[in-house]
């Protein structure tokens, strides 16, 4: 099939170069000395880290909002409209990342951007002398929060839909309030979807690239951002080492993607098929 | 029984819409104060208008674009009615293979494509050095899980098996069956892909900047540097094709739910 021979030329076997490529030296042989620089470079060690901190941080986030945001939109009371509406938008927004994206909040939080001009006009607070950078960890975390929420929204919506109002109901007939509702039904009901949002949020801040690059020009030291600059930096640099860097990204997503395979069966065992 | 709206709902929903607004209207407006004295003014659009390398460059994505979308299709139609129709078992494998670029990031395929192809088994230049060649087979790639996905979804509400046969006892070649009978019952799942992988490719800037080709995101990224008005309208305009592309999805429908649809047949009707 063409489909095979195609996918193995330019997906499997560009991956497997990485990953071979992670363990060999500069002549082809087996070495475990990339893997080791790696774990021994403070610089790359630091890069691992705070990749790690901004994803758990915007999956964590943009978890919580997500699913408050969906459950406001498909809650009893909530006019129809909002619903189809609001997972439009998300679809929209959860596509809008990159160069776009980065500088439309330099255009909003930047030094010169609308809104900081606006609070430092009208209520003479200037978030940059207080602290406040678009280009650091919070100022990533912010922007990356504009594709998370709208991904969770998406995720978490036909779990939301799983939940029946039967149960509610029955929670109710026999004397549960809300708290006895959300503490014994909705919650365990839901835990896996959300865990596995959450998780695929992980991941996909994780291999993010161009929005941070965009962002702060490099200055972050996110594991995409190193490796980008390793290619960049071709002559010089030892391939092998961005294979080390890649197969240490790699071994963290696919930790992640299985787990998140893992919740999302369970979380089946609920919806109706 | 009507129940109002919740107060705690007003508040989330509030929330996320000044979110999802607040930077698209600074942007707008950051755009359009070019004027003396910060006024209002059309320069910054005018200019991109006017800019030859902003047309050169939206052309090269919308035709990059256009290949990936042809070449995804014609890997992946012909390869999810094979596996719904005689191959039920390598479905799990197809379905790996799809996903697999979810945990491969662009960033580590540019790796292992440059590797592979350039330092292992220095590809000829009209490979490696062309967008056409070069990114379209990494984009194929990147669509791959969109595409699979709502094809996978659009075979699954049909009877692929009974449309097959039906077809083929009426005398009709593997051909005929396949593109008078199987094409046009999936032709929304098709489109719904196509459209997917336009967003993608319109917006992909990770490959097309470590390989060195000028796309259009590319591009905004190089004003970005120098001219933060012009780039502010970039950004925008880059923000409209990703919604017209989401628009172009949600009037194709989405492929039907299994189930839920009543069963397609689409008459052959040019059938002689």
């Amino acid at each position: 099939m063409p489909f095979f021979a195609y996918s193995f030329f330019f997906l499997i076997l560009p991956s497997a170069v990485v990953l071979i490529g992670a363990f060999q030296d500069d002549k082809g042989g087996f070495t475990t000395k990339n893997i080791s620089e790696v774990i021994h470079t403070p610089q790359y060690r630091h890069a691992f880290r705070t990749s790690i901190e901004i994803s758990l941080l915007t999956a964590f986030l943009g978890g919580v909002l997500g699913l408050l945001m969906a459950y406001a939109a498909v809650k009893r009371g909530t006019p129809r409209w909002i619903r189809p509406t609001l997972s439009t938008f998300s679809g929209v927004a959860a596509n809008f990342a990159g160069v776009p994206l980065a500088f439309a909040f330099i255009a909003t939080l930047g030094t010169l951007g609308i809104v900081t001009k606006y609070m430092r006009d009208h209520f003479g607070f200037n978030p940059y002398e207080h602290g406040f950078s678009l280009f650091t960890f919070t100022g990533v975390s912010i922007v990356y929060l504009y594709f998370q929420i709208p991904l969770m929204i998406l995720v978490i919506m036909p779990a939301l839909d799983g939940l029946r109002a039967e149960w509610r109901e029955a929670s109710s007939n026999l004397g549960g309030t809300a708290y006895h509702y959300w503490r014994h039904v909705g919650i365990p009901v839901l835990a896996p979807s959300i865990l596995g949002g959450m998780v695929l949020l992980f991941g996909n801040s994780f291999s993010a690239y161009a929005t941070a690059y965009s962002l702060t020009g490099g200055a972050i030291n996110l594991v995409p951002l190193v490796i980008g600059q390793n290619i960049g930096a071709d002559v010089l640099s030892n391939p092998h080492l961005s294979q080390a860097l890649a197969l240490g990204m790699i071994v963290v997503i696919a930790f992640s993607m299985t787990v998140y395979a893992l919740l999302q069966r369970r979380a089946s065992r609920w919806v109706k098929r | 029984m009507k129940t109002r709206i919740s107060f705690s709902s007003v508040v989330w929903l509030f929330v996320g819409a000044v979110y999802f607004f607040v930077p698209l209207i600074a942007t707008l407006l950051f755009s359009l104060k070019t004027g003396p004295n910060y006024s209002y003014s059309l320069s910054a659009w005018s200019q991109v208008i006017h800019d030859q390398e902003f047309w050169k460059t939206v052309k090269l994505s919308a035709i990059l674009a256009l290949e990936s979308i042809v070449l995804s299709l014609g890997l992946l139609v012909p390869t999810a009615y094979w596996v719904h129709l005689k191959l039920p078992r390598v479905r799990t494998y197809v379905e790996f293979v799809t996903i697999l670029p979810f945990v491969v990031p662009p960033i580590i395929l540019t790796v292992g494509l440059l590797q592979l192809f350039n330092n292992d088994l220095h590809a000829p230049v009209w490979y490696l050095g062309q967008p056409y060649t070069f990114l379209v087979s990494a984009y194929v790639v990147l669509a791959f899980p969109y595409v699979y996905r709502s094809l996978d979804a659009g075979f699954r509400a049909i009877d692929v098996h009974t449309l097959t046969e039906a077809a083929q006892s009426l005398g009709a070649s593997w051909r005929t069956t396949f593109f008078r009978v199987i094409i046009p019952n999936v032709r929304q799942a098709a489109l719904s892909g196509a459209f997917l992988t336009l967003a993608i490719v319109m917006g992909e800037f990770t490959i097309a900047s470590l390989a060195l080709f000028n796309t259009f995101p590319v591009y905004i990224n190089q004003v970005n540097q120098e001219q933060p008005y012009e780039a502010a309208s970039l950004s925008l305009l880059s923000f409209l094709i990703t919604w017209a592309a989401m628009a172009g999805l949600l009037l194709v429908g989405r492929p039907p739910r299994s189930g839920r649809r009543r069963f397609l047949i689409v008459p052959a009707r040019q059938t002689r």
